[in-house]
């Protein structure tokens, strides 16, 4: 290549480079039921548009001859199904995302498992796609696992479908079954809004329809799939919604700079913008804005800023920004669509994580409205909601958060839920709107409070929460411990489990979901009693960590005291004071804890009790010095 | 940009600034629920990109955590000087650690082979390294396209106390909304670029004109011919095999790594555009430069179900 050449090819890259810069990206996901073909297309797609290079096309020869269903055919779908585990049992697990290019858009695939099984995989792959295409196997029709998959794309706010109606080489290309299954989806889809719905016979094995026609379906003058991809005009809620953001990190290199960094969850900013932190309400002026490219005078939707403000105000992690004029909800409870991701089912009064913008705060599921058959839309009773499950709850949350419905912002109406002992996520959550009960029970602010009365009954008010197995000798101490007390001239109160299962709480049975119910009232109560100024003793197996914390939850700052009677197993067994063991062993009791139920042991309980050869005396005195020591009993 | 006011329909973000913006959110968020994250520097193009995302989402502020590279002592010479003067023109703190055990017993690519040497002075260096300053997130710049097991992976990927990846039981992952937490000694590595493609990363560095190790561009190198792959003689190390001459020939690399199991290409392009118009036309996948990869078919899962970045 002689100099001038060489320099007039690198000019003509970069220029080719910089128009690259302004290109247009869409993120979508291929779904629908098992086996209908949705890594089969995704592979093509990236095969025809030149995507696979040579060394990976040998290996994908080896793979086909190795693991592939199709025969001496090389099996597309094997570029896509990643894993050990897929390419052994030939089905996709968990989301795969690739990327292809045309010379109109930048494309990014999540190609999600059909199995039912991995449904929270699907969502997970179609909570970023701005389109979905939904797979659909010519022979078999719609099935409940389309269904789903529709349902979720529809829930998760996907406005935009394909209608992939594949295999159409196992029905003779026949245009009356496509029309067909497409009039069964127009029917079945019609309540959901898509904005568009382009329905396309294909087959993603052998190419029709998907980059080009093929020769079998002159019937069809529609686009095919990736001509579609490339046009669909999908547009941005995100820009038109009022602006809204939730503050990531507080950026204070120095005293003279203090600036709020984030993404720009929905609308626009411009310099000298009037801006209000959302609950508090404290308002500010725009001073700057710096983007990821410098100073700006403006930036919008999904661009990373920070932003300066003219007033120093309190601002941290969690907060949201918004323009005065439109303001997002802040409440503690709110109404939601949950899709259900856990093995353990989601238990209503169990506290959870949940994460919403930037925000992390407790929630809990107060009630479950209704669960969503999502083959017939019908709403279902429920008390608990089981893995891929979707129901619509309320949740009451630990404190306020701001908000918008999830229809009318995805960022600011979404949130996760955490598991808080085993850390995972086990749900996602669409917002729809605000309840305002709470917010119009104001506690009357009495002038004899809390305070006044302790005071008065010269203690610190207190809960001594007595867990450990049955048989333990929670009750017997405890009420040892109440005795002394009582000499000593405390007030007092035990609830104690047997009784309270004889009336507060006799409608309830030993289900996972009624334990939680148990705890919750009687956590309630102790918390009453407390207000009262009273020392509570409390004496429940109480098996679980997380009702527990719960309970704890409910009260004031040092004031639940986690008392573990810590009995083996062994002594709990032989000492058997209600012959319950022996009835367990028998099988006569189920859901017995320390036999076919787990009793999650505390991890730091404030009194720990080992109750191994020794006097109930002594022991209960152990739990007195502590209160004596933290200055529970006065002077 | 602004549309709006205008009258024109507002305009959604255009590929590479979708993407960058996305990188920021995810760096940002590390910073934000970790106590103590570390980003993992290997000094090539991706980190490259990487460092420079993170430089943009603290600024004026410097980043909030210090880069780590595991030195497998065989790296090019040109990547540590290209290292030590990045840290050092950033302002930056920078770890640097190697497997004491296997420096003692001089583990090679030579003696040991490609597996042997990844496996002690990659990935058991940098579990070592995690565990010797208690990261309990690491920042990576492995991108999906990368490989098929990779294209799998999530932005926040969670590990166990042994650093191990679970590929069939990984959390849900929706919105931009990543769940951080983790249990004592369990962790997550985070992969800001998962999103990336090569292509999008040239043309990022070309627009934003970041600085590379000049190994990417071509230039006339020391090579012999080993295995199919041209292996550069960046030091005395190498020894020759019977048969094997040293040439000088054009060359440059797609990726880096090891020297001796990072294969050169021959090739003109000696600017950036030039490489990108190469890639362009390029009818091989840029790991293929890669011994440690060909090993097995499922190797690439297998190393990382082992702590492997
Ligand atoms: N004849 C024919 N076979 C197809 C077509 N598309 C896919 N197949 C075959 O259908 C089988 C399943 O294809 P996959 O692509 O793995 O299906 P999937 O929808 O990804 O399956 P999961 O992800 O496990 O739900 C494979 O054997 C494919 O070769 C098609 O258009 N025509
Ligand atoms: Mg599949």
């Amino acid at each position: 290549m002689t100099a001038d050449v060489k320099e007039a090819a690198e000019t003509a890259v970069t220029d080719y480079i910089l128009a690259q810069e302004t290109k247009d990206q869409l993120r979508f996901l291929t779904c629908g039921s098992v086996d209908d073909g949705k890594s089969t297309l995704i592979g093509r797609l990236l095969f025809d548009t030149k995507l696979i290079f040579e060394d990976q096309l040998a290996a994908l020869e080896r793979d086909s001859r190795k693991h592939g269903t199709v025969g001496e055919d090389i099996d597309l779908a094997l570029l896509v199904d990643g894993l050990e585990a897929e390419r052994e049992q030939g089905i996709t697990i968990d989301v795969a995302y690739r990327f292809f290019a045309t010379d109109k858009r930048k494309f990014i695939v999540a190609d999600t498992p059909g199995h039912e099984q991995y449904t929270r995989n699907m969502a997970t792959g179609a909570s970023t796609a701005d389109l979905a295409v939904l797979l659909v196997d010519a022979r078999n029709g719609l099935l409940v696992q389309t269904r789903r998959h529709a349902f979720i794309a529809s829930l998760l706010g996907i406005r935009h479908v394909v209608l992939a109606i594949n295999k159409i080489d196992l029905v003779e290309y026949s245009q009356s079954r496509f029309d067909e299954i497409r009039k069964e989806f127009e029917v079945f889809a019609n309540g959901f809004d898509f904005e568009t719905l382009q329905a396309i016979p294909m087959s993603a094995r052998f190419g029709d329809n998907v980059t080009a026609r093929g020769q079998h379906m002159d019937w069809y003058s529609g686009p095919t799939l990736l001509e579609h991809l490339e046009t669909v005009e999908v547009g941005e809620h995100a820009l038109e919604a009022p602006f809204r953001f939730p503050v990531q990190w507080v950026n204070r290199p120095n005293l003279d700079f203090r600036g709020y960094s984030g993404t720009i969850a929905s609308g626009r900013v411009s310099v000298g913008d009037e801006l209000v932190v959302a609950g508090p309400a404290k308002m500010s002026r725009v001073k700057n804005i710096i983007g990821a490219g410098g100073e700006v005078p403006e930036a919008a939707a999904g661009e990373a800023v920070t932003i300066t403000l003219e007033d120093e105000i309190d601002i941290s992690r969690g907060d949201l920004l918004s323009t005065t004029a439109h303001r997002p909800d802040v409440a503690d409870q709110f109404a939601a669509h949950v899709i259900w991701m856990s093995d353990e089912p989601l238990l209503p009064g169990r506290p959870y994580l949940l994460k919403i913008g930037t925000r992390t705060v407790t929630a809990t599921v107060s009630e479950i409205k209704h669960k969503i058959n999502v083959n017939t839309f019908e709403h279902v009773a429920g008390k608990t909601l089981e893995l891929n499950e979707i129901a619509f709850c309320n949740f009451a949350l630990s404190s306020a958060v701001p908000f918008d419905p999830y229809e009318a912002n995805r960022s600011t109406g979404s949130f996760i839920l955490i598991d808080r002992m085993s850390n995972a996520t086990v749900g996602a959550g669409m917002i729809w709107f605000a309840l305002r009960r709470a917010s119009n029970i104001h506690w009357q602010a009495l002038d004899v409070d809390k305070g006044a009365r302790s005071e008065k009954l010269g203690q610190k008010p207190a809960v001594l929460w007595f867990t450990g197995l049955s048989g333990s000798g929670k009750s017997t101490i405890a009420s040892i411990v109440e005795k002394k007390l009582h000499i000593d001239g405390r007030h007092t109160y035990t609830l104690d489990g047997d009784n309270v299962r004889h009336g507060l709480n006799k409608d309830l049975g030993f289900t996972d979901a009624d334990r939680v119910e148990n705890i919750r009232r009687v956590g309630e109560v102790a918390r009453l009693f407390t207000d009262a100024g009273l020392i509570t003793l409390v004496s429940f197996i109480s098996p679980f960590q997380s009702e527990r914390q719960l309970a704890r939850d409910l009260m004031g700052e040092g004031e639940f005291i986690e008392v573990f009677v810590d009995t083996p197993i062994e002594i709990c067994r032989q000492r058997d004071p209600k012959g319950l063991y022996a009835k367990a062993d028998r099988g006569e009791i189920k859901n017995f804890t320390g036999i076919d139920s787990p009793y999650e042991a505390p991890q730091t309980p404030e009194v720990h009790l080992k109750n191994v050869d020794r006097e109930p005396e002594d022991i209960a005195e152990e739990v007195i010095a502590y209160l004596r020591e933290r200055g529970f009993l006065g002077s | 940009m602004n549309m709006q006011s205008h009258g024109i329909t507002p305009e959604r973000l255009s590929n590479l600034k979708r993407l960058e913006a996305e990188s920021i959110h995810i760096i940002r968020e590390v910073a934000a629920e970790f106590s103590n994250p570390v980003m993992l520097y290997s000094i090539g193009k991706d980190s490259g990109v990487m460092l420079h995302l993170a430089m943009k989402a603290f600024y004026p502020s410097k980043p909030p955590f210090p880069l780590l590279h595991v030195d497998t002592t065989w790296k090019f010479r040109e990547m540590i000087q290209f290292r030590d003067d990045t840290a050092k023109r950033l302002g930056l703190d920078l770890l640097i650690y190697t497997n004491p055990e296997g420096l003692q017993k001089n583990i090679n690519p030579f003696d040991h082979g490609s597996s042997v040497h990844t496996h002690i002075m990659k990935t058991e260096a940098l579990k070592q390294a995690l565990d010797k300053y208690g990261f309990d997130a690491a920042f990576g710049g492995a991108r999906r396209d990368e490989e098929k097991s990779r294209a799998k992976e999530r932005m926040f990927s969670f590990r166990n106390a042994s650093h191990g990846w679970d590929p069939k039981n990984q959390r849900p992952e929706l919105w931009n909304l990543y769940n951080a937490r983790v249990a004592k000694g369990e962790s997550i590595r985070a992969f800001p670029l998962s999103n990336w493609t090569e292509l999008d990363i040239w043309q990022y560095i070309l627009t934003e004109n970041i600085p590379m190790v000049p190994l990417y561009l071509a230039a006339k190198r020391p090579v012999v011919e080993r295995d199919g792959m041209l292996i550069m003689v960046d030091d005395d190390r190498m020894k020759l095999n019977p048969g094997e001459i040293i040439q000088e020939k054009k060359v440059r690399f797609r990726t880096l790594g090891c020297y001796p199991l990072t294969g050169a290409i021959e090739s003109d392009a000696d600017t950036l555009p030039a490489i990108v118009r190469e890639m362009l036309i390029a009818r091989t996948s840029e790991r293929q430069g890669r011994l440690i990869d060909k090993d097995e078919s499922a190797s690439m899962e297998k190393k990382k179900r082992e702590g492997y970045f």
